[in-house]
């Protein structure tokens, strides 16, 4: 047994390899997105200085493509599709734990199995759907992807909080003659804000990240979404990479402002006081 | 407010019969406490008459309305749950106010009876607070004031003192007595702790395995028990029980003997030569030393003192322990051989299939 210090220590090194491991790739992205092409090549390393310091990229990227649009659109796509899983799934968590009715287990087994197959695999019949539908270059086609994506993860984690919720609370809004679905929104759901938060953080990171499903389903500027409009700078011949760093920079940010505003949510123990 | 009638009850889990055939009329402004071990079928009697489970078959009447088919709110009536069930997340006014919102009532109306029920339960500085910043005997309390705004016909109780300490569960019992007299409403309390029973009861109906034992004032259970089971259930300590067999019948007198039992003498009945016979004699009916119409003997093996009395746990002839209850300040000494007895109108006597005679 090691004693606390040497423990503690032993752990803090540990994280702080892992952390330096995780961040290092996005410091050498934004740190890069700040210097000229040259200084990119020749000092990957290096930080900006003065001499190397360069808004290129930027220039470039607000200039030469609809960074703008694609911001919007990778916005759009993320925020709905976020809600909706959030809401679909934190229903059909709260109904397959609170009603058994004929077939409740097989559907909460259909949904788990999604958690399993990759849709990446549906990729072709996705496609076909939507060119059926008529949605193909689309946002609402991929919004209705990434929900069916993010929907079984949802459910699965927030049944598991949905059953530690007392079942006295909702035994007392019944008895208080309160209507079902406003023990759901009013009663329920609040005390599912840590969860929801959570898998609010689980669902938009892939979806903001995805180029897959972008790239079958979107073909026009106006749909595309921001990971697909930085491919725009990649050629086969030559990068421009003053222009690929400063978009992905600039990717960065919402993904990271949303964080921040969820994990204030992420705070336990809201359930405090409710029962015992 | 209203009575209430339970009309042939039954509740299974499949094989399993939880409750059987249920039969049960509260009277209206009665406290009714529905008491028996854990799993006796007390509490889903209670969520069935709240409408939280529906019984397998029987009829439920609240009033003069058949309430089978009502959904919990429709039936009038207001749940106080053991974990007390606030709504975490809302302060005590929202907490009280939550529900009649939804049943109409206008808001000058609401704060009205909040007050009033703040005032009832002195509420009154907590209003604006969470149940996270209560302590367990105010959040008791406000989940009660959240029953009174509702002004039930029924007020339904589910243990609602298991879960705090032992000086507030004294003071809250007593709030809940206090309160069933300023409202006079009906009540229906369930709990396993028979002193909560005999205190609060107007009567007390004993339930043990999905039936009813015995249903009676508390002071009718405790003196004249229907059986075995109300008999070692309604009392602390329990009933001491002893085997015995009819010896000799002389008259009008009965003598009788066993293997812990020196001697008793009982009066004659419907007892014949041989019949077995369970006799029970509770703690507090046991004398050491004076002569009575029963007696027995044993080695006093612990004395607990609890002030007003003591309690001798003794050592019988079967190696059963039996319990007195000892009055005064001379208590025997562990090791001690005493004879305790009894008068006749203090034994309880149960025939072979434990139904009192």
């Amino acid at each position: 047994m090691l004693n606390q210090p040497a423990r503690s220590l032993g752990v803090h090194i540990i994280l702080i390899a892992y952390s330096a491991l995780a961040l290092g790739p996005i410091l050498l992205v934004v740190m890069n997105s700040f210097k000229a092409r040259n200084a990119i090549f020749g000092a990957p390393l290096a930080p900006p200085n003065a001499t190397t310091f360069s808004l290129v990229g930027y220039a470039k990227v607000f200039k030469a493509s609809l960074i703008g649009t694609y911001f919007a659109n990778s916005l759009i796509v993320t925020l709905v599709s976020m809600f909706l899983v959030l809401l679909f799934g934190a229903m059909a968590a709260w109904a397959l734990t609170e009603y058994k009715f004929r077939g409740s287990t097989a559907l909460a087994l259909f949904l788990s199995i999604g958690i399993m197959v990759p849709i990446r695999l549906g990729s072709v019949a996705i496609l076909k759907m939507m060119r059926a539908a008529g949605l193909n270059d689309t946002l609402t086609a991929l919004i209705l992807v990434y929900v069916a994506q993010g929907l079984p993860m949802s459910i699965f984690i927030l049944s598991e909080f949905v059953q530690q919720i007392p079942k006295d609370l909702r035994d007392a809004a019944r008895c208080d003659g309160v209507p079902e679905t406003r023990i759901f929104f009013e009663v329920i759901a609040p005390l599912l804000r840590p969860a929801i938060a959570t898998v609010a953080v689980f669902t938009i990171v892939p979806i903001w990240n995805d180029l897959w499903f972008p790239l079958i389903l979107t073909s026009s500027d106006s749909t595309h979404t921001i990971t697909l409009g930085v491919q725009q700078f990649l050629g086969q011949y030559i990068t421009d990479w003053n222009s690929v760093l400063a978009a992905l920079s600039m990717a960065i940010l919402p993904v990271v402002a949303i964080y921040v505003i969820f994990s204030r949510q992420l705070i336990s123990g809201l359930t405090a006081g409710a029962v015992k | 407010m209203a009575g209430l009638h339970i009309d042939k009850i039954n509740k299974s889990y499949g094989p399993a019969r939880v409750l059987a055939d249920i039969d049960l009329s509260i009277v209206d402004g009665e406290f009714v406490v529905l008491v028996g071990p854990s799993g006796c079928g007390k509490s889903t009697l209670l969520r069935m008459i709240a409408g939280l489970d529906a019984p397998t078959s029987g009829d439920i009447f609240i009033g003069n309305r058949l309430v089978n088919a009502l959904a919990p709110a429709e039936r009038k009536i207001a749940m106080v749950f053991q974990s007390y069930a606030l709504y975490p997340h809302m302060d005590v006014r929202k907490n009280m106010t939550f529900g009649l919102k939804f049943t109409g009532v206008e808001p000058s109306e609401r704060e009205r009876r909040v007050a009033e029920a703040a005032r009832m339960l002195r509420l009154e500085d907590l209003l604006g607070r969470y149940p996270r910043d209560l302590s367990g005997g105010q959040r008791q309390r406000v989940a009660i004031g959240r029953a009174i705004v509702r002004e039930p016909d029924v007020f339904l109780f589910d243990e609602p003192l298991s879960n705090l300490d032992a000086a507030l569960r004294v003071s809250t019992r007593v709030e809940i007595a206090r309160l069933h007299r300023l409202l006079g409403a009906t009540m229906v309390y369930v709990t396993h702790d028979q002193i909560e029973a005999m205190t609060l009861a107007d009567r007390i109906v004993v339930m043990n395995q999905g039936q009813i034992e015995q249903v009676g004032k508390p002071l009718e259970l405790y003196y004249t028990p229907a059986n075995l089971f109300v008999a070692g259930f309604i009392g602390s300590p329990a009933m001491n029980f002893f085997p015995a067999e009819v010896e000799s019948i002389e008259g009008d007198k009965v003598r009788a003997k066993g293997p812990t039992i020196a001697r008793v003498t009982l009066p004659a009945g419907s007892l014949t030569r041989g019949s077995k016979l369970t006799i029970g004699v509770r703690p507090e009916h046991l004398t050491a030393g004076a002569p009575g119409d029963f007696s027995t003997t044993g080695a006093v093996e612990l004395v607990e003192r609890l002030g007003e009395a003591s309690y001798a746990h003794v050592r019988r002839a079967d190696d059963k322990l039996m319990v007195a209850e000892i009055r005064g300040r001379d208590t025997p000494a562990p090791g001690q051989t005493v004879t305790f007895s009894a008068p006749a109108e203090d034994v309880h006597v149960f025939d072979e299939a434990g139904r009192r005679l």
